[in-house]
This record gives structure tokens, C-alpha cells and sequence, in this order.
């Protein structure tokens, strides 16, 4: 058993977390979302696919670059850190299946539970997005409208059961990158704001905040990987619900230690916030997960 | 990044799995919880059990008698002997993960030599006399005194919540040596003999109704110094390079132990009705995952430990957190699936109820151990 991250899967984050940086920085990040309604660069989005982004786990043989969900996971979580905008895991899961996806020349989404996000920036939607309205989204950078509700049926059957999984398993990915990201926004913070002659990280009840941002970063963190390795919806379930969680509550903390500054909208932390609560809606939310949690319980006894 | 075993870890698993089914069925009957002499007895038994197998001592190098076993194997290990029902490490709990560690990594050869074989072979018990009345969180100020008289030291003064204390042959005693040095470098680690004179035992009842502690009083009790591991005055250095192994893999046991006690959870809701309540059944459900992801910590853990070569540093804070919450969690959410049954003594959680209250203060309380994970991992500044 060797359950660490190999140092190509260390080279794959750090070379993305570069990569994102120099194309998705800050600067960037807060251009976005101040320059009016949101759109899709559509050069961005290429870039993305030329890296691999969407092609990561379509075989070789179709182009792809033939790895697993490890790396998926690995990249989405670089990608939940940056807040990179746009709908990353449809078009992720599109590609093989809708031409141009795998290169990010086609931009997907796809209808999840009543909302669809990026709609009027995609070239394909995947499922029925008949009757799509429009919200005024909370978050800045992603657009969101809302479908009438999909009838009730077995949401983990076929080919959607799978979908499914895997949008919820991307999904705790980018919320691991969020949770651990605005951890470290918190740290920063707290070790350079100084008040009553010292720096607030000084302080116990500012230090807890952070410690309980990185313990339920890290918990988080072992399910997710694990979740990856195995692809077993219960451990899915599991690391989606420990991410969720560590994504909220670690930005409502971040904000909290930021104090006045943090509920600005100059400050980053809103946008994590609101990205993360967007994030919980897509499938696999609490409720589903929390239902697969116990039916778990209760298969071992039946 | 996997999570699969190589064949030779599976072999292991497997001898161990035979020899536990043929091994426990030979055990006598536990004792009851307070008989103290016969839970020394039982706890020596197992382990002499485990010593005569191959089994003792499994993760300790070689060369200090252990078998020099993987961090992989030893959580199998731990998986297993949970998992088939085995004892709990007792009352060789600080033999086989505190002193003895200490002695492994800083006592001379004759001192290896003396106290190592009897802790693997289940001859002797050790108890830990570290905290005091007014040095718990803050031991460093521990003011119980020792000063050399020839070639003993002569100790005075108090330690409590000394588990074992009643039937241990030897403790573990951190005393104040230079009380004008700056607090960290005046102290000193000694093993005490537990039969010396001047050494009264008082039990002390726990909220649980039993005696799993006692107070120890020391007066002008001696000790020769060569049984002084370390320099005198390195004590604080001498005990840190092992107390991390309290916090690194000893719960790893009741993790496993905590996912068999929700199964049965479902199971008796099932029984009595209250799974029809959504709120428990999604309560317990969240507990699954609680206790799926703290397994998987354990085994990132584990993985880190194999790649490095180094024992369980301060993840082991991270652990602890989260794990000390999710146990009271647990037999909470366990008395809620009971209903009026949790008020119960007879009941077998209502115990585990009570015992899991200590989880966030034993072994460094989750105030301490926030201060560690914010100082140590995340490098904020000390202060109070």
C-alpha cells in the first residue's frame, strides 16, 4: 500500500498549479469578475483543452492523455483553488462523448438536479434544459439558470449513475482546493494583522479557526484521494460531504478572521464562499450523500 | 496513489488471521473492570500470547528486540486484532508505546537491555507520571523535585492521573532537577521502581463510576541514577521524541472499532423503529463518512510514515482533533438511536458514553492540540 501522492502526480499538480497561475492569477481572477456579466474566454477555454484539461482521462489511443482519476482529481483541485470559471466537469465528462470537447473547442454543460450553469456560454447541453430561466446568480462568475425539476427516477442507474459520481467526485475536488486555499488565505491574514501590539494569529480563538480549517481540509483531503483510487460511490458520498463541508465552513471562517475586510468585495473570500455554495447544489449534494451514507449502514445488516 | 496491499502484505494478514482464530479462542475470561490484578494478569497473558507468536513489539527496530515490521504491516495489525475481537494493549499500553519507544530511541544498552524483553514478553507493566495537580496542559511546570544524593536521586512531590498506576512495576517519571534553569532544561526522566518506599497509590474514580487512574505521592522516595534516560536536566528533549507515538497510531484500533459500533447503531434503529426518522438515519449517515475518511487519514498517514521513515509527527494533532470529536459525536448519536434505553448503565454504550467524554482532554486536550496544528503546521505565532 502506498497511499501518497507519486512524484508524477506531484509534478502533474504543481506544473497545473503553475500553469494556473500564470494564466488564471489573481489580477485576472478579480478582472473577471468585475468586468460586468460573466462570459467564457473562449481562448481559455482552448488553452485548457491544448493542456489537457478535458482530454486527461480519454485513452491515447482517442487522444486523450490516458490517465486516471487520481490526476482528474489532482487537476480539479488546482482548479477549485483558483476558482477557475466555466462548467470545468461537464465538458470534462463530455470529452470522447461530444466532438470538440476534448479540445476545448466546444464548450459543454450540462443539466444537473434544476439548474444548469454556463448555458447561454455553451455550445452543447447535455440533458433537457426546455423551459431554462435564468437567476441572477450569487456568484459572480458563474451564471446559473434554473430548469423545471427532472421527474424523480433511480439517480444512480446507468450511464447517468455514472455521471453523476463523477460530477460529485470533481466536485469535492474543486471544494478540497477552495477549503484548502482559503485556510491559507486565513493563515496569511491572521500572521500580518496586527492588533493590541501583536498579530491576531496570536490569539487562541483566532489559532482554533484556523486549526479547524485545516483539519477538516485534511480529512477532507484523505477521503477525496481516496474516493479517486477506489471510485466506490460510498466512498465518493463520503468525500463529497467532508469537502462540501471544509469548502463552506472554511470560507465562513476565512471571512470571520478577516474581519471587516472579509465581507468586502474587494477581498478574494466571498468568491470562495459563493462558488462553494454553488458547488453543493451540483449532484451528489448533502442530502443524496448523506442517503447513500446510511443505505450503506443498512445493507451491511440486510 | 493506491490503496492496494503487495502479496507479502497480504501473506502477513493472512498468518495473522490464522493464528487469531486459533489464539483467542485460548484466552480465559476477561476479568471485570475493576479487578485490577486480574486485568494485569489478562493484559501480561495476551501479550506473552503475541511475544511467544512473532508478534510483539512488531514495529520496534530490530536490534531493540521488536520485529522491525513496516508502518503498513503494523496497521494491518491493528486492523486485524480489532477486527477479530483481540485485547486492547492495557495495561501494556506505556510500555509498549511510551516508555519503551523512549527507551528504544535514548536509553543506553544495558538500560535497553534491562527494561525492553520484560515490556515484550508481558513480565512488566509501566505507568507514566508526567502530569501533576498544577502542571496538566502546561507540564513543563511540573515541580516535582529530585536531587542527587550520591548516586540517587531523592524525589518529592505529586503526579496524577497515572493510569495502572496500582499494578505497574515501573513508571515513567518526569522530575524538576535544576528549578533555576529556564523550565524546559531543568527537567529530567527517570524510570521509578513502583515497590520503592515512600510511594502512596490513591485510586481516583472517574465520572464513569471506576478507578482507571490513581494520584501518586512521592516522598523522599530514591532512585538510583542510572536509571536516568538521558542526560539530567534533557527530560522535556528525551520525552518529545516519543510523544507524538501516543497520537500517531493508537487509536487506529478503535477506528475500526467505532465502524462496527455504527453497523450495529443501524442496526438496533432498525430494530426499535427510529431508522424511519430521516434525521438519525442522515445523522448516522454523516457519522459513515466521518469515520470512512478518518480510516483514510490513517492510511495517508501511514503511507507518509513509509515514504519518510519517520514516526507520526504532528498530523498525528490533525488526527486526534477530529477523531476525540467524532467518537463523542458517535455515542451521542448512539443514545439518540437508543432513546430512553441510553440512560441505561446496563447498557453497553452508556459506558462507552461516559468513557468518551476524557477523548477531548486525555493526551493533550483539543485546545492544546489546536494550538499545535496553528503553531507547528500552520507557523502561527505563539501567545496566549
Amino acid at each position: 500500500m502506498d497511499f501518497q501522492l507519486t512524484d508524477d502526480q506531484k509534478a502533474l499538480r504543481s506544473g497545473v498549479r503553475e500553469r494556473l497561475a500564470a494564466r488564471f492569477g489573481r489580477d485576472a481572477l478579480r478582472a473577471a469578475v468585475d468586468e460586468g456579466p460573466p462570459r467564457l474566454d473562449p481562448a481559455l477555454w482552448r488553452e485548457l483543452g491544448e493542456a489537457g484539461f478535458f482530454a486527461l482521462r480519454l485513452p491515447e489511443a482517442e487522444g486523450g492523455v490516458g490517465l486516471g482519476l487520481p490526476e482528474a482529481v489532482l487537476v480539479f483541485e488546482e482548479a477549485g483553488r483558483v476558482l477557475l470559471p466555466g462548467p470545468l466537469i461537464a465538458t470534462h465528462l463530455a470529452a470522447g462523448a461530444v466532438a470538440g470537447a476534448a479540445t476545448g473547442e466546444t464548450v459543454v454543460t450540462a443539466v444537473d438536479g434544476g439548474l444548469v450553469e454556463w448555458l447561454e456560454a455553451a455550445d452543447t447541453v447535455r440533458g433537457d434544459a426546455t423551459g431554462a430561466e435564468p437567476l441572477a446568480s450569487v456568484d459572480p462568475l458563474t451564471p446559473l439558470h434554473r430548469v423545471p425539476a427532472p421527474p424523480a427516477r433511480d439517480l444512480q442507474a446507468g450511464r447517468d449513475g455514472v455521471v453523476r459520481l463523477l460530477t460529485s467526485l470533481l466536485t469535492a475536488a474543486e471544494q478540497l482546493g477552495s477549503a484548502a486555499r482559503t485556510c491559507e488565505l486565513a493563515v496569511q491574514h491572521a500572521r500580518t494583522r496586527e492588533q493590541f501590539g501583536q498579530p491576531i494569529g496570536a490569539f487562541q480563538a483566532v489559532k482554533h479557526l484556523c486549526a479547524q480549517m485545516l483539519v477538516r481540509t485534511e480529512v477532507a483531503r484523505a477521503a477525496v484521494y481516496a474516493a479517486a483510487v477506489t471510485a466506490d460511490p460510498v466512498d465518493v458520498a463520503a468525500a463529497r460531504l467532508l469537502a462540501d463541508e471544509a469548502a463552506v465552513r472554511g470560507a465562513r471562517d476565512c471571512l470571520q478572521v478577516h474581519g471587516g475586510m472579509g465581507f468586502t468585495w474587494e477581498s478574494d473570500v466571498h468568491l470562495h464562499l459563493k462558488r462553494a455554495w454553488v458547488r453543493t447544489y451540483r449532484a451528489g449534494g448533502a442530502t443524496e450523500s448523506e442517503e447513500i451514507l446510511s443505505g450503506d449502514l443498512s445493507a451491511a445488516i440486510a | 496513489m493506491d490503496l492496494d496491499h503487495t502479496p507479502e502484505e497480504e501473506e502477513f494478514r493472512a498468518r495473522l488471521r490464522e493464528w487469531l482464530a486459533k489464539a483467542l479462542p485460548t484466552l480465559p475470561p476477561k476479568p471485570s473492570p475493576d479487578d485490577w490484578p486480574g486485568r494485569r494478569a489478562y493484559d501480561l497473558g495476551w501479550q506473552r500470547m503475541l511475544y511467544d507468536a512473532g508478534y510483539a513489539g512488531l514495529h520496534w527496530p530490530v536490534d531493540a528486540g521488536g520485529r522491525g515490521a513496516t508502518p503498513t504491516q503494523h496497521l494491518i495489525y491493528l486492523e486485524e486484532t480489532e477486527k477479530a475481537g483481540a485485547p486492547y494493549v492495557g495495561a501494556n499500553f506505556v510500555g509498549l508505546l511510551h516508555a519503551g519507544p523512549t527507551i528504544v530511541s535514548e536509553g543506553t544498552a544495558e538500560q535497553r537491555a534491562r527494561w525492553l524483553p520484560p515490556v515484550l514478553r508481558g513480565e512488566e507493566v509501566w505507568c507514566q507520571g508526567f502530569s501533576e495537580p498544577d502542571a496538566g496542559s502546561d507540564l513543563a511546570a511540573l515541580r516535582t523535585r529530585a536531587w542527587r544524593d550520591g548516586d540517587e536521586y531523592v524525589v518529592s512531590g505529586s503526579k496524577i492521573w497515572t493510569s495502572h498506576a496500582e499494578v505497574a512495576n515501573w513508571c515513567e517519571l518526569l522530575v524538576r532537577t535544576d528549578p533555576d534553569a529556564p523550565r524546559h532544561r531543568g527537567i529530567t526522566w527517570l524510570a521509578l521502581p513502583m515497590d520503592a518506599p515512600g510511594i502512596t497509590v490513591r485510586p481516583l474514580r472517574t465520572l464513569a463510576g471506576s478507578t482507571e487512574f490513581a494520584e501518586v505521592f512521592l516522598d523522599e522516595v530514591r532512585v538510583p541514577v542510572g536509571h536516568r534516560v538521558g542526560a539530567e536536566n534533557d527530560g522535556w528533549r528525551v520525552t518529545m521524541v516519543t510523544l507524538s507515538y501516543e497520537r500517531g497510531t493508537a487509536f487506529v484500533g478503535e477506528v475500526v472499532a467505532c465502524r462496527r459500533v455504527l453497523g450495529a447503531l443501524a442496526r438496533r434503529a432498525r430494530e426499535n423503529g427510529r431508522w424511519d426518522d430521516a434525521v438519525l438515519r442522515r445523522r448516522l449517515g454523516r457519522l459513515n463518512a466521518e469515520f470512512r475518511a478518518l480510516w483514510r487519514l490513517t492510511q495517508w498517514n501511514v503511507g507518509e510514515a513509509q515514504r519518510t521513515g519517520a514516526v507520526p509527527g504532528v498530523g498525528g494533532s490533525v488526527f486526534k482533533l477530529r477523531y476525540s470529536h467524532a467518537r463523542q459525536e458517535l455515542y451521542d448519536a448512539a443514545a439518540e438511536a437508543l432513546g430512553p434505553e441510553a440512560l441505561d448503565l446496563g447498557q453497553e454504550w452508556t459506558l462507552d458514553r461516559l468513557s468518551s467524554l476524557s477523548y477531548t482532554i486525555a493526551a493533550g486536550t483539543s485546545q492544546i492540540q489546536q494550538n499545535i496544528v496553528a503553531e507547528r503546521i500552520l507557523g502561527l505565532p505563539k501567545g496566549r
